[in-house]
């Protein structure tokens, strides 16, 4: 079942500069999809465009069916698809956890014992439970854009798009958050992971590069990556694994394609074997 | 950067912190009413006043020094009343005279109301912010303002503005502390110079911190869109203010604290 149609989307700041250029994508129930793209790709104004924070000049974005350019759909949208922003110091809306997990559900009217259940859902879904009462801004970058995805999920969204949720955190708040949204995915939710961290993408199922806001590659991690030559017209570089495999190829070591450090290690084990 | 903590809230839990924000906020009202209702040179007033002040203050388990302490902040106000009755208030009788000086005993009195009157004032509203989260004084003031809903005052905006305006006064102090830190590693002096020069100084400083907020500001608004927020219209409350037996001792405490006063106004 397809939950996101995007029909020759097309859309500018109003300065004529396209941002996004003629795109079309569909994504289905349950993926993992990661957009890569380098800076100002247009994978940012992507991801307001799918919660209809901006609407297209041209062409459609469908989610559910409901289009964003409709405005009686707005609010049932945005409870469709939640949106976890880049800075998680600017999303957080109140000065103690549980408040601010809340803010969402207080806004599309849940009750009273209901917020109180879907607190318990979030929190626990980020793994910050005991957490709840203290002041956000006394916690890591990492737990901080913890917090702010289990305020997104006490909506109870069916698609989760992660605009560069990981770029201002360190290595440990990145592995943090990315384990969540596997975690989140495994249990059904779709993702829409956006980026610029390759070793990020090498989970997806699926992974589509914009460059000028075009489209320019689409497929699994494995097929995405064995095109360096458009990653590289792209601005994009391979995950580290991938680069320090294909740097041993080069000085004669039999070594298969790899994307993960797993992978590697498993491929390194093999050859010492056969030595 | 040392621990930022908004306001003087004291952390424990107790009696007078478990009280409804909005009961004490009514009664704080009650109390500061009380303590004018002394009537002049009725000093007995104020005992009872203070008597009410350190009970409350042992209900609270906030340490008495604390509640001192509010007194400092104002302590040049304080000094200056007193100074200003004591030189120019020619009531009563003259006790002391030196040249142009003139000391009565009425102003002498005076001026010790006046100090008893101040103090006892920021006693008991300093034991509001102390037993008090920010949090909760903006949603017990939400609380207290909804009747202006009926002229069409946006009650849950203001509320709202309150409380993201407390959120951010810890992240924008941290933010001023990377710039001055920033600018100071590009040579900036903040130290030296008279007073025109310091304050000139501050202009590399509160302009990326303007810059910045604006910034923040459009991205919270961006979230607070993505998190389905759209005004009051709608809208749920996680967080119930409730009146327990706490505040309904508390009411009868100020009660008697009125009467008590009002009879020694009669009496002495």
């Amino acid at each position: 079942m397809k939950v996101i149609e995007v029909k020759n989307l097309c859309y500018s700041y109003g300065n004529g500069r396209e941002v996004i250029k003629n795109l079309n994508l569909e994504i289905e129930k349950g993926e993992f999809v990661a957009i890569i793209g380098h800076n100002g790709s247009g994978k940012s104004t992507f991801a307001k465009l799918l919660n209809a924070l901006f609407t297209p000049n041209n062409g459609e974005v469908l989610i559910d069916g409901l289009n964003t350019k409709d405005k009686n759909s707005i609010y049932e949208i945005r409870k469709k698809v939640g949106v976890v922003f880049q800075n998680p110091d600017n999303q957080l809306v109140a000065s103690i956890v549980e408040d601010d997990v809340a803010f969402g559900p207080e806004n599309i009217g849940v009750k009273r014992e209901e917020i109180e259940e879907r607190i318990n859902f979030a929190l626990s879904a980020v793994n910050m439970q005991e957490f709840r009462k203290k002041t956000p801004t006394k916690l890591s970058g990492g737990q901080k854009q913890r917090i702010a995805i289990a305020g997104v999920l006490a909506i109870k969204p069916e698609i989760l798009v992660l605009d560069e949720s990981t770029a201002m955190l360190d290595p440990r708040g990145r592995k943090e958050i990315i384990d969540i949204v596997k975690d989140l995915n495994e249990k059904g939710m779709t993702v829409i992971l956006i980026t610029h961290y390759m070793e990020e993408v090498v989970n997806a199922d699926r992974v589509i590069v914009l460059t000028e806001g075009e489209k320019v590659l689409e497929g699994t991690p494995r097929e995405v990556f064995k095109k360096k030559e458009e990653l590289k017209k792209a601005g994009l570089s391979l995950p580290p694994a991938t680069i320090l495999a294909d740097k041993l190829r080069e000085k004669g070591v039999d070594i298969c394609e790899v994307l993960t450090p797993e992978e590697l290690k498993e491929e390194l084990c093999k050859l010492f074997v056969k030595i | 950067m040392k621990d930022v903590t908004f306001g003087q809230y004291y952390n424990a839990t107790s009696f007078v912190h478990k009280m409804d924000a909005r009961v004490k906020i009514l009664l704080s009202i009650a109390y500061i009413v009380a303590v004018f209702l002394v009537k002049e040179f009725h000093f007995y007033g104020f005992l009872v006043a203070f008597l009410f002040i350190v009970l409350t203050t042992i209900f609270s388990k906030v340490p008495f020094f604390s509640v001192l302490r509010s007194v400092k902040g104002i302590l040049f106000f304080v000094i200056f009343s007193a100074v200003l009755q004591i030189f120019f208030n020619t009531a009563g009788e003259v006790v002391f005279s030196w040249k142009f000086i003139t000391i009565t005993d009425g102003g002498l009195l005076k001026a010790g109301f006046i100090v008893c009157r101040i103090m006892m004032i920021v006693m008991g509203t300093a034991l509001l912010t102390l037993t008090t989260t920010p949090v909760e004084l903006a949603d017990g003031i939400e609380s207290l303002l909804s009747p202006l809903k009926l002229i069409k005052f946006p009650v849950h905006e203001f509320a709202l503005i309150m409380s993201i305006a407390l959120r951010f006064i810890p992240t924008l102090m941290e933010e001023t502390d990377r710039i001055i830190k920033a600018q100071k590693a590009r040579g900036a002096d903040f130290e030296s110079g008279n007073l025109i020069k310091r304050a000139k100084a501050m202009v590399p400083i509160l302009i990326p911190l303007l810059v910045s907020s604006f910034r923040r500001a459009d991205e919270l608004a961006d979230a607070m869109d993505a998190r389905c927020y759209s005004g009051a219209k709608g809208r749920t409350k996680y967080k119930k203010q409730r009146i327990t037996y706490r505040d309904i001792i508390g009411f009868l405490v100020l009660a008697g604290l009125i009467v008590g006063i009002v009879f020694l106004n009669g009496v002495l």
